[in-house]
């Protein structure tokens, strides 16, 4: 399978997301951690070195805005890292101020129970996001999220999100005895490369029209 | 409608409390309050649509399959009480869908699947609306008085307040991130719904009674059992066939 996290390109898409959160945002600092299987960081893409250790640090203490995210599945939105920051993670809430930042919203790369990462946006100056700024970054992390899920071109292709795409994913990780981000990585491969809209290749797969097959 | 008993009423805001007090399931809970609310007011039908925080609304809870056919399609067509009631934050009232001319496309499905009439209020959280909920006649018209317009809204309400697990939202920040992981659970559901039924080649409603029934026989929590199967495929086939 495809999910080769490593691969050069990858990074270098995920790295140009980072400073594109930092702009569109707009924030101080931007990193993305990708949690393989075993629950391991198996790649970090930052914006800059201060988010690359800011990110790092985390792993290295164990604690923090990433763990949590990923942890909860949901966001993790600090406004205000001397206040609860520092009361929920002591260590990395300390070396994260120390960094000059005073806020950090972590968002989970994932879609229903695949996990494949977390982005996390630092900023300097304390403050909730607003509702613009807030849909921004959604709208990031579903980005990093299609590109952690595909490897060519298809890459632009929206994430889609009818019942059924879910349900097809369920059922397409079972036909084919893989991963459910194998999966979702199989059926937007294949409406890509037959030009087909996703939600129609979802409706076919819970119509049983249509089945994916084990790899090799 | 009739005028609801204090008795119907009162029963189920004891069920309603007793859930909430404890470690409950969101989206067991929301269910129940969908077939409680169409029980209530003699409804058809009822539906929850939560938005994604990006003014996309996606299906929540349904109190049946056609009421859940018909949530689904409102979110695909983007039009339609739910919607209404979202944007403007006030409710929609006594639609008559013979009638009604807001929403061609929803009104042709919804009176193709035997509904007549549909209410929708807004489910709020302080300033903010957060969704919306449905309710789904068969009678002409609807005939929600002044008393059930506030029952329901209660009851809508009482939906908003379990999204919020938290007792107190200290701070603006707890709300998306609890909006946010209620809508990915939804999707960790519909996810194992799809890899039961596909596993068990039965259909999808077929695949949610057994993960339901294991949640129940296992006293686990509906999300926990959904993830638990789509984490270890092997589970599935220990999943008993209901």
């Amino acid at each position: 399978m495809t999910m080769d996290l490593g691969a050069g390109d990858r990074v270098d898409r995920l790295r140009h997301l980072c400073r594109l959160a930092m702009r569109m945002l707009p924030a101080s600092g931007a990193g993305l951690s990708v949690v393989a299987r075993d629950s391991q960081v198996s790649l970090l893409a930052a914006a800059d070195p201060v988010s690359q250790r800011l990110e790092e640090l985390q792993f290295v203490l164990g604690e923090g805005p990433c763990v949590d995210a990923s942890a909860d599945r949901s966001p993790v939105l600090v406004a205000d890292l001397a206040g609860e920051g520092l009361q929920r993670w002591p260590a990395y809430a300390s070396a994260v101020l120390e960094a000059g930042m005073c806020a950090v919203f972590a968002f989970p790369l994932q879609i229903g129970a695949a996990q494949l990462g977390v982005l996390d946006l630092f900023r300097a100056g304390a403050g909730s996001l607003t509702g613009a700024e807030l849909e921004r970054a959604l709208t990031l992390a579903d980005r990093a999220v299609t590109v952690l899920l595909t490897d060519g071109p298809d890459g632009d292709e929206p994430l889609g999100a009818t019942t059924e795409l879910f349900q097809a994913q369920g059922m397409v990780m079972v036909q084919i005895g893989g991963t459910l981000p194998e999966a979702m990585a199989r059926i937007r491969a294949y409406a890509y490369a037959r030009d087909r809209r996703l939600a129609d290749v979802a409706r076919a797969i819970v119509a049983r029209e249509l089945r994916f097959e084990r790899d090799g | 409608m009739t005028t609801v008993s204090a008795e119907r009423l009162s029963r189920i805001f004891v069920e309603v409390a007793d859930t909430l007090v404890d470690d409950f399931d969101l989206h067991d809970f929301l269910h129940m309050l969908t077939v409680r609310t169409a029980d209530l007011v003699g409804a058809s039908a009822v539906g929850i649509l939560l938005a994604d925080q990006r003014g996309q609304l996606r299906f929540m809870a349904a109190s049946d399959e056609q009421a859940r056919i018909l949530e689904i399609f409102q979110v695909q067509v983007s039009e339609g009480p739910c919607f209404d009631a979202y944007r403007t934050a006030q409710p929609v009232l006594n639609a008559d869908l013979a009638q009604d001319v807001r929403w061609p496309e929803f009104t042709r499905h919804a009176l193709g699947a035997g509904f007549r009439s549909v209410h929708a209020f807004p489910m709020r959280v302080r300033q903010e609306v957060i969704g919306a909920l449905n309710v789904f006649g068969s009678t002409v018209g609807g005939n929600f008085d002044e008393a059930d317009v506030l029952i329901v809204q209660a009851l809508t309400d009482v939906a908003a307040i379990a999204l919020l697990q938290e007792r107190a939202v200290r701070r603006g920040e707890v709300l998306t991130e609890q909006l946010q992981g209620a809508l990915n659970s939804r999707v960790i559901i519909e996810q194992a719904k799809g890899a039961i039924s596909q596993a068990h080649d039965i259909s999808i409603d077929a695949a949610f009674t057994a993960l339901r029934g294991y949640s129940r026989r296992t006293n686990r929590k509906l999300t926990d059992v959904a993830q638990a199967v789509l984490a270890n495929p092997g589970l599935i086939a220990a999943l008993p066939r209901d």
